[in-house]
């Protein structure tokens, strides 16, 4: 176990520095000026000159990337240069709308796909089962902003029971907090219940499929009990690999649906950093994410690694 | 028995003085806007959400605009013009306080209008300065500028955003805690959702009606129409989907204002790139558009026709629209003459907004029809600045030209569409010298007919300001003369 | 089986659509009419009109001409390029080759997709190009991982020992015994790919990043008439659906496909 966790651990590292090289180059080629898009039209040179000197965009390339590396190790992820404030700051105040966003949905998408999947799959072949896969399958082809844009217009036009979007902030209470991302999370967990729905169903019918649970069933174990007995356990290890990839998908491919709901997000800060050039605050936010994902698939890996023995020597 | 019969009806009483208390005294309002400001320092940065938040609200220069665009007092109480117009003796209201409770006098004021003309100054409209050859500080409460030549629109230019007055106490803290002497105090800003001001109890002048204002940050046009249909916010400024007025007038919670803007909607034209070098194929672009067509798809009606850079509510203004009249066989037969009988090809480069994408697929059908391949690229602001506004590198593009009186931008050979004419370079250096009311109308009306018949730009619309509310708020702006919400005098019908 | 054929005639339908547009489109989309605009259908018009009174009938059968040929050349850069790494990373397990690939791949799939799409449009400008290109990425770890899993299993059988026996080297070995074995997989996961092309083309659209006008994207259509649904619903409804049927139809026939060619390949699909 510690050789396989002192090696996973080095790729991790690995993975990371070339992923902060990656997305230091992409936005060295960006073309855009951050003082040019702050200072707007009636600009003149010397004052966009004057700009530029005080956010530190003069300087080698070389060295820009190692004050930065440098900064995020510290913990220092920089100044934002349109917001003029710290930019570790500004992740920490959206990471309070992503984050909860991301679980509400997870939640949902759990809440859904474990009962469904596990009806369907004993009652594998039946009209439930069948209606199960169907609504799974327009889950699964549903484009989510659409579906987000359809419900705004009936639970918050038409019938007034949700905010049609904005985030009402935790100051004002729990209630007006989950209220307020409620239609987003459903948008959200859509499709990644379908897909989970789907996974938990094969999964178990898989499992059941093993021999030793056809043994347990011989022996006369009723169908029911061989599932929440011995199956559901098995079953868990695929569905939790999808729950660790939902988890880190969520929470930066919620781009789409903050920008309908226009909620203060991370990937809405990103998106806003993009277009007023804020490099600063987009590379810090990317290479963040990716740590994120990395971090769970690491996560991910270890939970096998502790279920099941065999899988440590494996990659 | 009594002692219950008598509590209860307290009680009923209470509840009773309670909603009539709330239903008599709103006094809280949440404004939606497309824009969230950068950040709060209107001194520093372009960005017209810093204005259309702060502007009047939070912080005030020595002049300021008034809901018709008219420069009115401001934190000067009176000023005094030299015979030659070349000191401007301004004096200062008493007892004015920033809300930080130091106070408002001379020193600050020379400190404000010296850091944005300052060397490495970073305000964005630093040309409002340049005529400034000293600031002299009388006493507390007057102050003495001596121009380097006389400048006729300089109490003008000492009402925008970018000329307020700001305090050495503060400035360092600025750009997220902003402290000026308006009637409202800045209290939090919830970066990429709101902002909140309170009522200032201190103000020097007319308290605001309003204890409490939220603004609320909607870029998405459906989400703006949600958010008002839902009612979570109470006015829109500078609504962002005209399709959806109507719906709004039909409905009696709301009230839709139509007013004007100084945003001169242009298809900006590079002239310096062939063959828009060629004041032929200029022509033939003006003709090949139908602004009528393109005010009806991508505003819905509202809009104003141009046929020159100034805004029509101006009492300068000439109307030329007649000179560029939808024509697409005139158009061809210019085409023809300036050596493309079968049209060109071109890139129309759109920013964000929608009258420019919209209003850019309806162009580009024109231009289609009389042979011109307009090849369209979307692209966000960030990447317009750079590629059209600072590279040049475009042959057309739309943009609202939002600045109040900034025709001078046709004497900057270097400005993006690079329109390089000593004829319009003389006359706006005459006109920054000619302080004679009646002689600037006639340098403004010549100017205008000079940049028209020399077909710069296609001249489209003037921007409307459209402007959602409830029903019951009053006192709100109609129009725009600059960008900002000024909330000072807004309340609800009782 | 009914699912196949569910799927294979939702298919054809939009494909159908999109041919047939190369040729014909019931009315000119170039050619603007306010006067006509927002109309609802009606059988001049029998998906109503857009905000331009542009024919939505036309603007469909253009949109999924877009659609479609997004996501189906995104499907061949994953698979032109993921399907060589694969096989080699395979041929080589666990040497150099196999280690990059993997963790290229593990690199690949830890960049957050959308955000990537949304900066190399930024680079690089928006157009359809570049939505393939941010698409097709992405698709590159997909079928290098699944070809190369499919393959490890295939290295190990008998007749491959014979081949290699025989003196035969590994590039052909992998072209001519191993690939050929590996395609049912690769249709079963092309069409899964195919079907998660269209709805990211659809969302990179919807945020403006894909086909730029005139030419007409399912995505943006949504897009640029959102404010309008409350007076129009067709204008939601109609480029909604056809990106979900579209979609539906690709993902039934991606699972009746898997049925139908190998049961066996079913754990190695998923």
């Amino acid at each position: 176990m510690g050789r396989f966790l002192i090696r996973r651990l080095l790729g991790l590292i690995v993975a990371l520095a070339v992923a902060s090289v990656v997305i230091f180059l992409c936005l060295e080629v960006v073309p855009g000026d951050p003082a040019a898009y702050m200072l707007g039209v009636n600009a003149r040179p010397d004052t966009l000159a004057a700009l530029r000197a005080e956010l530190g965009l003069d300087g080698s390339a070389v060295q820009r990337y190692f004050d930065w590396i440098g900064g995020m190790l510290r913990g220092d992820f920089g100044i934002s240069y349109t917001y003029r404030t710290p930019v570790s700051g500004m992740i920490v105040d959206r990471m309070w709308v992503s984050l909860p966003l991301a679980l509400y949905a997870l939640g949902l998408s759990v809440a859904i796909a474990f009962p469904a999947g596990i009806w369907a799959a004993s009652r594998r072949g039946s009209a439930a089962d069948l209606g199960v896969m169907g609504v799974t399958q327009l889950g699964v082809a549903v484009p989510n902003f659409w579906f987000a844009m359809l419900m705004v217009l009936l639970f918050a036009i038409k019938l007034r029971w949700f905010p049609s979007g904005g985030f009402a902030g935790w100051d004002e209470g729990l209630f007006a907090g989950l209220k307020s991302l409620t239609l987003p999370a459903i948008a959200l967990a859509l499709p990644q219940a379908s897909i989970l729905t789907r996974v938990m169903r094969s999964s178990l019918l898989d499992t059941l499929g093993e021999d030793y649970i056809r043994t347990a069933r011989a022996k006369g174990v009723s169908r029911r009990r061989a599932i929440w007995a011995h199956g559901l356990r098995n079953a868990l290890i695929p569905v939790l690999t999808i729950i660790g990839l939902q988890f880190s998908f969520l929470l930066a491919g919620a781009i789409i649906i903050e920008n309908v709901f226009y909620l203060p997000g991370l990937g809405r800060l990103v998106f806003q950093a993009i277009s007023s050039r804020d490099l600063i605050v987009v590379e810090s936010v990317v290479l963040l994410l990716v740590f994120a994902v990395i971090a769970v698939n690491f996560a991910v890996d270890m939970a096998y690694g502790l279920v099941d023995p065999r899988l440590r020597g494996r990659r | 028995m009594f002692s219950k019969w008598m509590s209860r009806a307290t009680l009923g009483a209470l509840t009773l003085a309670a909603t009539m208390g709330i239903a008599s005294a709103k006094s809280t309002i949440t404004v939606g806007m497309q824009l969230e400001p950068p950040h709060l320092d209107p001194t520093s940065a372009a960005a017209g959400a810093i204005d259309s938040v702060l502007y009047a609200n939070v912080f005030e220069g020595l002049t300021r605009f008034g809901p018709d665009g008219s420069v009115n007092p401001g934190l000067a109480e009176s000023w005094e013009i030299s015979e030659d117009g070349l000191t401007y003796t301004f004096k200062l209201r008493e007892g004015v306080k920033f809300h930080d409770g130091t106070d408002m006098n001379a020193e600050d004021v020379k400190f404000s209008l010296d850091r944005a003309r300052a060397e490495d100054s970073v305000n964005a409209q630093k040309a409002l300065f340049e005529g400034i050859k000293d600031i002299e500080v009388v006493d507390p409460l007057t102050v003495k500028v001596t121009l380097s030549k006389p400048n006729g629109s300089f109490l003008f230019n000492m009402a925008w955003g970018d000329a307020v007055i700001v305090a050495p106490e503060s400035i360092d803290g600025i750009k997220e805690k902003p402290v000026g002497t308006g009637a409202f105090v800045f209290e939090s800003w919830l970066q990429g959702d709101r902002i909140e001001l309170a009522k200032n109890a201190e103000y020097w002048g007319e308290p605001a009606k309003l204890e409490h204002v939220t603004f609320k940050f909607i870029s998405d046009p459906t989400a703006a129409f949600a958010s008002v249909m839902a009612e979570d916010v109470d006015v829109f400024t500078a609504f962002p989907a005209p399709e959806n007025l109507p719906q709004f007038e039909a409905d009696p919670r709301f009230q839709v204002l139509v007013g004007s803007t100084e945003g001169e909607t242009i298809l900006s034209t590079n002239n310096k790139m062939p063959p828009f070098d060629n004041v032929k194929v200029r022509e033939a672009l003006a003709h090949a558009i139908d602004r009528q067509a393109i005010i009806d798809g991508a505003m819905f009606g509202y809009g104003t026709p141009i046929g020159t850079h100034f805004a029509p509510h101006n009492p300068d203004y000439v109307d030329l629209t007649g000179m560029n009249a939808y024509d697409p066989e005139k158009a061809k037969a210019l085409l023809a003459e300036a050596g493309y009988p079968d049209g060109f090809k071109t890139t129309l480069k759109l920013p964000p907004p929608s009258y420019a994408r919209r209003g850019g697929e309806i162009i580009a059908a024109q231009l289609a029809a009389v042979g011109i391949e307009a090849e369209i690229t979307n692209m966000e602001w960030g990447l317009w600045l750079e590629l059209v506004f600072s590279n040049k590198d475009y042959g057309l593009t739309i943009v609202s030209h939002t600045e109040p009186m900034d025709i001078g931008i046709y004497a900057r050979p270097d400005y993006y569409f690079q329109y390089d004419s000593a004829e319009a370079q003389g006359l706006m250096a005459k006109l920054s010298e000619t302080t004679d009311p009646a002689a600037r109308s006639g340098i403004l009306k010549e100017m205008q007919e000079l940049i028209a018949k020399d077909y710069v730009n296609g001249y489209l619309f003037q921007l409307a300001a459209l402007t959602v509310a409830k029903a019951g708020v009053q006192g709100l702006w109609a129009n725009a003369p600059t960008q900002a919400t000024d909330l000072t005098a807004v309340s609800w019908v009782d | 089986m009914k699912g196949l054929w569910l799927g294979a005639i939702l298919v054809s339908v939009f494909v159908g659509a999109a041919l047939l547009s190369l040729v014909w489109v019931p009315y000119d989309i170039i050619q603007m009419n306010m006067a006509q605009r927002l109309q609802g259908p009606s059988w001049p018009h029998p998906l109503g009109t857009d905000h331009y009174g542009r024919d939505m009938l036309s603007m469909i059968m253009l949109g999924a001409r877009t659609s479609i040929a997004v996501a189906l050349v995104a499907v061949g850069i994953g698979m032109g390029l993921g399907v060589p790494l694969g096989l080699t990373a395979a041929a080589r397990r666990g040497g150099w080759i196999d280690e990059i690939v993997m963790r290229g791949n593990d690199l690949i799939f830890a960049f957050p997709s959308l955000l990537i799409a949304i900066l190399i449009t930024a680079i690089f400008g928006a157009s359809a190009v570049n939505a393939i290109i941010a698409i097709g990425i992405f698709n590159i770890p997909v079928f290098a991982r699944l070809v190369r899993g499919g393959a490890l299993s295939l290295w190990t059988r008998d007749y491959i020992l014979a081949a290699r026996v025989a003196g035969k080297g590994r590039a052909r070995i992998s072209i001519e015994h191993i690939l050929p074995n590996l395609t049912n997989l690769l249709i079963v996961q092309g069409t899964i790919q195919f079907s998660l092309g269209i709805l990211a083309e659809a969302g990179l659209s919807y945020v403006g990043l894909g086909a730029q006008p005139p030419v007409p994207s399912w995505g943006r259509m949504l897009a640029d008439t959102q404010t309008m649904y409350s007076i129009a619903l067709h204008l939601a409804l109609v480029p909604g659906l056809s990106i979900l049927l579209t979609v539906l139809g690709l993902n039934l026939m991606g699972d009746g496909l898997r049925d139908l060619l190998d049961p066996r390949v079913r754990r190695a699909a998923r």
